[in-house]
C-alpha cells in the first residue's frame, strides 16, 4: 500500500500526487516510470515519474483524467492508499553535457520531460525549452520549467496565453537560429511527438521521444507495449521508454493506442453513471 | 460379487474423473474436472499394488512417497494421506492439477503395462482438496533456525518450492515477485478453468504460513539488486526463480497489427487481470468472432480454451506439425477438441492481414509436407 502525502490540482484536468514510496525514491532516474493499480480491480497503468525526492521518500506523479482509471486516482485524496506501485521501470535517460539542447514538454507532457530538463541543466548543457499546451487552463509548471531552463518558450494553441501556435513553430526558429543544437527532446501526444520529429529531421539534430504504447506488466513479459522502431519490434517498458524518435513509427503507435477505444468509453461511461458525474 | 472377467477389467482401467459436460464448459471459466469422490478415491488407490520397488517415485522430480500415500487413501486416512504428499511437495493441489504425471510418475506405474497406470495426480489432488475442506491445514513442526537469510527472485512454482524447502530446513525465507499477486505462471498463465485461482491462494497461503515473508510488486534489479540483498539487506544466499518470461514473436509481416497478441499477453490480461470480468474489472480484452492461435504446447491450447470462453464463435488451433508432434499435455489436447475447437496441422503462419484500419482479418499460411 502506498500513501498519498500530498495532492494538488495543476489544471483543469491535470492532478499531482506525491506518494510515500521510499525505495522507489532511492532508485528513480529521470526517464523512469512506475506502473499502479489502484485497486484489486484496477487496470495496471503506466505513469512517468515526474519528480522524485531521495530524503524524504517521495515520489511525485501527474497524471491528465482520460478514462476510468485516471478519472478514478483523481478522486483520491491526501492520506489515502494506491494498492500497488512498481518501479522504477524503463532505461533511465541518457544524460550528458552536449552544448545546447532543447526538451519540449506537450500538454501533460510537461511533468514528465521536466526531470529530464533538469538533468540535462544540471549536466551542463544550455537548455531551451518549450511547453505547450492547448490553452491557458490546461498549462502548468511554467515556473518548474524556467528554473531549469536558459529559455523558456510557451505556446497555446488558442493563444490564450504565450504564443498561439503549436511548439514545432518555435522549434524550427531554435534550429534555424542555432545551427549547434546537438539533442531536442520530446514528450507529448504521439501526434506532437511526430511532428516534432519531421521538424528536427530537416535539420538532422538528434531527437528523443517517450513513447507511451498501452502496458500491461511493464517488465517485458507480455509484449503489449511492442513499438516499431527502425523496423524491429521493441519493448516499450524495457527498451524504452525513450527511443531514437527519427525511427519511430508513429503511425503504428496511434494505431495501438486506439486498440480498445470503445471497451475503455464504455468503462468510463460505466464508471461515470455509478458516480454520478 | 462382481464377475471376475468385469473386476479384471475395472482394474486395468482407471475410476473416470467427472467433468463438466464439453459445450456447458466451453462457455464458463469453471473448472473442468470434479474431482474424485472420497469413494472414487479409495477405488481408485486399491488399484495401486504398493509395490516394493515403487518405480513411480523414479519419475516424480520432488520423490513423492507414492506407495505411501496411496495405502493411506486405501485405508480412508485422507488427512495422513495428504500429510504424507506434503513431506515432499508443498504444492500437492497445484502439482495434482497440472504437472504432466502422464510423462512423469505415471508413465513409470508398473500398471502401465497392461492397462492405465494409478491416477496419481488425481488421488494427489484429492487429498489436498481434502484437505482443504476440512479446514484442517496442519503446520509441520518448526525446525531449528540455522541463522542464515534466503532470498528468493520469483514467486512462481519454483520460487515458491524452493522456498517451502529452505524454511522447512531451518532457514528465514523472502521471496521476491514483480508483479502484484504471487504464483507466476499458476496465476498469469494457466487459466481459471484448469487451475482456479483460489487454489493457487490456498496454497501460497500454506507456504505463508510457514514463515515464508512475502513481498510483491519488486523488481529485482531495479528496485533492489542481488549484490544489495546479499551486501546490505543482510541475506546470505539468494535463489533466481524468475522464469523462461519472455514472449516469443515470430517475426511476419502484420504482426503489430490491432488484435495480434502473444500468449502471454492474451493469458496475463485473462487471467491476472481478469479481463473476463470487464467492465467490472477494468482491464479489457479483444476476442474476434474467429479466432487463430498458433502453436501445439500447452499455452496454445490454454489460449484457444480462453479465446473460446471469452466468446469466440470460431477459434483454431494452427499448428506446423501434425497432430502426434504436438508437445501438449494429451488431456488438453482432448478437451480443446472436445470443446469444438478446430485443429488445423501442418499449417505455418506467413502473414497476417490488415483490414485497412489497423486490424488483423486475415491470416496466410503454407501447407507444410506431412
Ligand atoms: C511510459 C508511460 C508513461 C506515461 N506517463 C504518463 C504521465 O506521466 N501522465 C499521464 O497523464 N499519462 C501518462 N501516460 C499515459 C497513461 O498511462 C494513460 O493515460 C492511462 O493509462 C489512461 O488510463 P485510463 O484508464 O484513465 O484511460 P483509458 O480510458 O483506459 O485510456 C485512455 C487512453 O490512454 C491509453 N491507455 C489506456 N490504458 C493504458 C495502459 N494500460 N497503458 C498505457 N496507456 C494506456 C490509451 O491510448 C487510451 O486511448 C504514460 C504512458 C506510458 C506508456
Ligand atoms: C499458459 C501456460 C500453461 C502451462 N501449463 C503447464 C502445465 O499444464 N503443466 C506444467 O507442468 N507446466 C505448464 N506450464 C509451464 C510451467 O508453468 C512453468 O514451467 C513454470 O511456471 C515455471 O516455474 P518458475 O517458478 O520457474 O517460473 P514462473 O512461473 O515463470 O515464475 C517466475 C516469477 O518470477 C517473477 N519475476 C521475474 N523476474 C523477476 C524479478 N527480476 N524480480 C522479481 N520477480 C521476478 C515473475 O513475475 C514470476 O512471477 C505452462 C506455462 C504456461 C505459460
Ligand atoms: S508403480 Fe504404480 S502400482 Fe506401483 S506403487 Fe507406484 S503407483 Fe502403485
Ligand atoms: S508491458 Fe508487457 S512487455 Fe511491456
Amino acid at each position: 500500500m502506498f500513501k498519498i502525502l500530498q495532492k494538488q490540482e495543476l489544471s483543469e484536468n491535470i492532478t499531482l500526487f506525491d506518494i510515500d514510496a521510499k525505495d522507489i525514491a532511492k532508485k528513480a532516474e529521470p526517464g523512469n516510470f512506475i506502473l499502479l493499480k489502484i485497486h484489486e480491480q484496477g487496470e495496471r497503468i503506466p505513469l512517468t515519474i515526474a519528480d522524485f525526492d531521495r530524503e524524504k521518500g517521495t515520489l511525485t506523479i501527474v497524471f491528465q483524467k482520460v478514462g476510468k482509471t485516471t478519472y478514478h486516482l483523481g478522486t483520491l485524496n491526501e492520506g489515502d492508499f494506491i494498492s500497488d506501485i512498481v518501479g522504477p521501470l524503463g532505461t533511465p535517460s541518457h544524460i550528458e553535457n552536449l552544448g545546447k539542447v532543447v526538451c519540449i514538454g506537450g500538454g501533460v507532457g510537461i511533468a514528465p520531460v521536466y526531470p529530464v530538463t533538469r538533468a540535462l541543466k544540471h549536466a551542463g548543457n544550455s537548455v531551451y525549452s518549450i511547453i505547450g499546451a492547448r490553452s491557458k487552463s490546461l498549462l502548468f509548471w511554467e515556473d518548474k520549467m524556467r528554473d531549469v531552463s536558459d529559455e523558456l518558450i510557451v505556446t497555446t494553441d488558442d493563444g490564450s496565453y504565450g504564443r498561439k501556435t503549436v511548439v514545432t513553430v518555435p522549434l524550427e526558429e531554435l534550429l534555424k537560429e542555432n545551427k549547434d543544437i546537438k539533442l531536442v527532446v520530446a514528450i507529448g501526444p504521439a501526434i506532437m511527438m511526430k511532428f516534432v520529429c519531421k521538424t528536427t529531421e530537416k535539420y538532422n539534430v538528434k531527437t528523443v521521444v517517450s513513447l507511451n504504447s498501452i502496458m500491461v506488466d511493464g517488465t517485458g513479459m507480455c509484449g503489449g507495449c511492442r513499438v516499431d522502431v527502425g523496423g524491429e519490434s521493441k519493448f516499450c517498458c524495457v527498451d524504452g521508454p525513450e527511443f531514437d524518435g527519427h525511427k519511430v513509427n508513429f503511425d503504428l503507435l496511434m494505431e495501438r493506442q486506439k486498440m480498445y477505444l470503445e471497451d475503455e468509453k464504455e468503462a468510463l461511461r460505466i464508471y461515470q453513471e455509478k458516480v454520478g458525474e | 460379487m462382481a464377475e471376475p472377467e468385469k473386476e479384471e477389467k475395472r482394474k486395468k482401467n482407471r475410476v473416470k474423473l467427472r467433468e463438466q459436460p464439453p459445450m456447458e464448459r466451453a462457455r464458463n471459466f469453471k473448472e473442468v474436472p470434479y474431482g474424485y469422490s472420497p469413494d472414487e478415491a479409495v477405488e481408485e488407490a486399491s488399484r495401486c499394488l504398493n509395490c516394493k520397488k515403487p518405480t513411480c517415485i523414479d519419475g516424480c522430480p520432488v520423490e513423492v512417497y507414492i506407495p505411501q500415500f496411496i495405502n493411506l487413501i486405501k485405508e480412508k486416512k485422507f488427512l495422513e494421506a495428504c500429510h504424507k504428499v506434503k513431506e515432499k511437495n508443498a504444492l500437492p493441489a497445484i502439482c495434482g492439477r497440472v504437472c504432466p504425471q502422464e510423462i512423469q510418475c505415471e508413465s513409470l506405474c508398473v500398471l502401465g503395462k497392461k492397462g492405465q497406470p494409478v491416477a496419481i495426480g488425481n488421488l494427489e489432488r484429492f487429498v489436498a482438496d481434502y484437505e482443504a475442506e476440512q479446514g484442517e491445514v496442519k503446520l509441520p513442526e518448526k525446525p531449528r533456525p540455522t541463522g542464515r537469510k534466503v532470498a528468493i527472485i520469483g514467486s512462481g512454482p519454483g520460487g515458491l518450492t524452493c522456498a517451502s524447502d529452505l524454511i522447512q530446513s531451518g532457514h528465514q525465507v523472502t521471496l521476491f515477485e514483480a508483479l502484484h499477486k504471487p504464483s507466476g505462471v499458476l496465476v498469469y498463465g494457466i487459466p481459471e478453468f484448469r487451475l482456479p485461482k483460489a487454489i493457487v491462494e490456498r496454497e501460497v497461503e500454506y507456504i505463508k504460513k510457514l514463515g515464508v515473508e512475502l513481498i510483491l510488486n519488486t523488481i529485482i534489479g531495479k528496485l533492489y539488486t542481488v549484490d544489495e540483498l546479499l551486501n546490505d539487506k543482510g541475506y546470505d544466499a539468494c535463489f533466481i526463480a524468475t522464469g523462461a518470461g519472455l514472449p516469443m514473436f515470430m517475426g511476419i509481416p502484420g504482426e503489430n497489427l490491432n488484435g495480434v497478441y502473444s500468449a502471454n499477453e492474451f493469458l496475463t490480461r485473462a487471467n491476472l487481470m481478469k479481463a473476463y470480468l470487464f467492465p467490472e474489472y477494468d482491464t479489457p480484452i479483444r476476442i474476434g468472432k474467429k479466432v487463430a492461435v498458433f502453436g501445439g504446447g500447452n499455452v496454445a491450447m490454454d489460449a484457444a480454451r480462453v479465446a473460446l470462453r471469452l466468446g469466440a464463435e470460431k477459434v483454431y488451433l494452427v499448428y506446423r506439425r501434425s497432430e502426434v508432434e504436438m508437445p501438449a499435455r494429451k488431456a488438453e489436447v482432448h478437451h480443446a477438441k472436445e470443446e469444438g475447437i478446430e485443429f488445423v496441422m501442418l499449417a505455418n503462419p506467413t502473414r497476417l492481414i490488415d483490414d485497412g484500419k489497423g486490424n488483423v482479418c486475415a491470416v496466410e499460411c503454407i501447407k507444410m509436407e506431412g
